[in-house]
Order: structure tokens, then C-alpha cells, then sequence
């Protein structure tokens, strides 16, 4: 099914919200290389993943898109896409 | 109106340490530059063997008393604030009424309450002394959150110390002097910040005891904490904390001085600064050689703060406490 120009575009700004997600979960690790880390990554794998990062993720999200996850919801997701989607769906 | 102030506060360190290198010799795995970096501590005082929470909060008054010059005959309400009380009963207030040597004829009361125990304490006492009660109103803030953690659980070693502080709050007639408080309560967040086992509801037992045996038994029950849903509770509350008590006292945000928020660990501060767009300079942080003292962690704050000069006469302080019930509160000091 071809998209038409909207849901190109719909399409095109949810890409670059989740690059944009991504980069600045990069940013926001200071041991992770930007570039490495993917929608798909499970963040728990990330090297040296620790309650640390959980707590920076919370942070992030909080301050850069003004919502406020709980531990429920950072234990329920794994990927940095299932993040997103929860960030989107709670905006 | 008749207004209130703190007219003085003093605090009381036990002197053994708990260092950076210390835990990372017991645990070998975050070294004490990795500790400093989350938590921002590097040493926390613990308690002498047999010592609790109204011994370190009595030494904070005799500290009070002479740093201050306070007379002790002028005291006329006591308010004790702490987790860790001496006994069921009778109330540790009284106890500590015939200790410190104060009048009989004073109102003596405990405050079981942890991290906003001394928001709270101080909201009652301005209360005592703006309904004409009382005058001067000792508010004693004490915990020895190290005799509940488990020895294995480095997360809460890491953050903790004991600590005891006393504060003398006074009846005043001009505009300098505490707030309006604003003051939050939601218990549904009460089992992701617990001393399990510590009281009546689910006493310790020989079985608790003989599981434990290897780490002293655990006998005043043990402490867990869900980091994650306290730090996003943090988050979620105490930003519009801040708020609610700058539009309760006509303040915007540019008027404030200093913040003091609960030493709850430096990495929250830091966010709370993020979120709540303050420089991280105008929110104080004193939890390097401290770490978080539960009751006593604003009140050692403030104390702290007045020393370095970072308070001065005619400074406006937003103080902030939340944590453990979950509880919370604030208000504004004007010095």
C-alpha cells in the first residue's frame, strides 16, 4: 500500500522523533557512542546498564517531553521503541 | 499578625564514617569515584554502638543551647521528630523533656514522620505560635536510618547517614519569619519506601530473627526502597510543590534566594534543578560528606547553608521535603 503525502509525512515525523528520542538518550549516556543504540536495542543490554540509567531515562523523558513514567512502566518495557511508544501514548 | 521564625538551628554528627572506600572494600564492585558519581556522597556518619535517634537529637540541643546561648527555661513546647521513636510508649517527647532538664509546664509531642518530618514539624510549630500557644518551640529532627538498612544492600548504604538536629522557633512581630505551608500526603506510595517488620502490624518474629542472624538479626526491621517509583514520585511531586508554595506566598520563582530542598541524593537535586529551570548554584546541596539524613537532612541544610554564607539576612529560602508516607511540604523562610 502506497502511502499518500500525509502519511508520508506523518510517517517522516515520527522517524525523527524516535532518531530524535535516540540521540538524546545517547547524549544523555555518557559511555554509549551515538550511532550505536537502535529502536530495537532492548536498553536493558546496554553495556553497564544499571538502576542508574533507569533513574536518567525517567529524567529525560520528564524533562524533555513532560511525561512522568513510574517504575511500572520502565519494568514493562524493553526496547527503546516499546520507550517511545509509551512516551507518545502518554503525551 | 503574630509571626514565627527560626531563630536558631544546630546539628549533631556521630563521629564513625561510613566511606566510599569502605563500601567499595566490602562490596568490590562500584568504586568510591563511581559511589560519588550517583549519589554524590563520600562519607556518611553512623551511629555509635547503642546509640538512636533521640541521643543524637538530645546532643543537637546541647549543641543549640550553647551556639546559640538559648535558655532553655524559655522553651515552651517540645516537638520530637523521628522514625525511630524509643519506645511505644511512653512518647519519646516526654522522656526527652526530663533529659534536656525543660520546664514542666510545657506541651511535649512526637512526630513519627521521616523526610518531611521537619517541614511538617515546622508547620505545627508555627501553627503552636501563631494561635497563641506557645512562644518558642524546640523542634528536635533525629534518624538512624543505618540501624534498618540491610548490610548487603549497598543502594541504601550509599545514600544514608544518621543524624540529629535541633531548631529553636520563636514567636516574632515583623515580616521576616516562615510562610505559608503547603503540605501533600499520598499513602498509596507507602510500600515503595518501607521499614518492614518495625512495628506492630507485622512484628519481627524468631523466624525473621534467625534468617538474619548473620547480618545482627535486623531486629527494628529493615528498609526497602523501589528507587524507581520514589525518584519518579520526586519528579511527579515535587516540582509542583514548589509552585503551589511560591503562588501561596506571592513569590515567582527570580524571588527566591536559595532552595533548600530534602538531601534526598544529588542526582535528584540535579534534576529537580533541570526540571524546575533554576540554576543548580541556587539549589543547595550539602550530601557530600553527609549523605541523606531523613528528618534531619533540611534542617542540617539550613544550618550548613548560614555557615557558608550562602543564607544572609534578608534572603528569601524556598524550603521543600518529601519522601517516605509518601509526604511531603514546603514553604518560605525569610531570613
Amino acid at each position: 500500500m502506497e502511502l499518500d503525502i500525509r502519511g508520508q509525512e506523518l510517517l517522516l515525523s515520527i522517524k525523527m522523533t524516535i532518531e530524535d528520542f535516540i540521540s538524546k538518550l545517547e547524549a544523555e549516556f555518557e559511555d554509549v557512542e551515538p550511532g550505536t543504540l537502535k529502536a530495537e536495542t532492548s536498553f536493558r543490554d546496554i553495556e553497564d546498564w544499571s538502576s542508574m540509567h533507569a533513574l536518567i531515562v525517567i529524567a529525560l523523558i520528564d524533562t524533555e517531553y513532560d511525561v512522568i513514567l513510574s517504575g511500572t512502566d520502565l519494568q514493562a518495557a524493553n526496547t527503546i521503541n516499546d520507550l517511545f511508544e509509551l512516551v507518545r501514548t502518554k503525551q | 499578625m503574630v509571626a514565627a521564625s527560626i531563630k536558631a538551628v544546630s546539628y549533631y554528627l556521630p563521629s564513625e564514617r561510613l566511606t566510599n572506600e569502605d563500601l567499595f572494600a566490602q562490596f568490590g564492585t562500584l568504586s568510591p569515584a563511581e559511589i560519588f558519581k550517583r549519589v554524590g556522597v563520600r562519607e556518611r556518619p553512623i551511629r555509635g554502638k547503642g546509640q538512636i535517634g533521640s541521643d543524637l537529637a538530645f546532643e543537637s540541643s546541647l549543641v543549640l543551647f550553647d551556639e546559640h546561648g538559648v535558655d532553655k527555661a524559655e522553651i515552651d513546647f517540645l516537638l520530637f521528630c523521628t522514625e525511630g521513636l524509643d519506645y511505644k510508649g511512653p512518647a519519646t517527647a516526654c522522656i526527652m523533656q526530663d533529659r534536656l532538664g525543660l520546664n514542666k509546664g510545657i506541651g511535649a509531642m512526637d512526630i513519627p514522620m521521616g523526610c518531611a518530618g521537619f517541614t511538617n514539624g515546622l508547620a505545627i510549630a508555627k501553627a503552636l505560635i501563631a494561635s497563641g500557644q506557645s512562644k518558642n518551640v524546640l523542634l528536635q529532627t533525629a534518624d538512624i536510618p543505618s540501624s534498618v538498612i540491610h548490610p548487603g544492600d549497598l543502594d541504601l548504604r550509599m545514600l544514608f547517614g544518621d543524624a540529629g538536629a535541633s531548631a529553636l522557633i520563636s514567636r516574632c512581630d515583623d515580616q521576616f519569619g516562615i510562610g505559608n505551608f503547603v503540605m501533600g500526603t499520598d499513602g498509596s506510595g507507602a510500600e515503595n519506601l518501607m521499614v518492614k517488620r518495625s512495628n506492630t502490624r507485622t512484628p519481627v518474629d524468631t523466624k525473621w530473627l534467625e534468617e538474619h542472624k548473620a547480618v545482627g538479626g535486623l531486629e527494628f526491621g529493615r528498609m526497602e526502597m523501589n528507587g524507581l517509583e520514589i525518584f519518579s514520585f520526586s519528579m511527579r511531586e515535587v516540582p509542583s510543590l514548589v509552585n503551589d508554595i511560591l503562588a501561596k506566598n506571592n513569590l515567582a520563582l527570580e524571588d527566591v534566594d536559595l532552595f533548600v530542598f530534602h538531601q534526598a541524593n544529588a542526582f535528584i537535586l540535579k534534576m529537580l534543578a533541570r526540571k524546575l529551570r533554576i540554576d543548580n548554584e541556587k539549589v543547595y546541596n550539602c550530601m557530600e560528606y553527609i549523605g541523606n539524613t531523613v528528618s534531619a537532612s533540611v534542617p542540617i541544610a539550613l544550618a550548613k547553608a548560614s555557615k557558608e554564607g550562602k543564607i544572609k539576612k534578608g534572603n528569601t529560602v524556598l524550603i521543600a521535603a518529601f519522601g517516605i508516607g509518601y509526604s511531603w511540604s514546603g514553604t518560605i523562610i525569610k531570613y
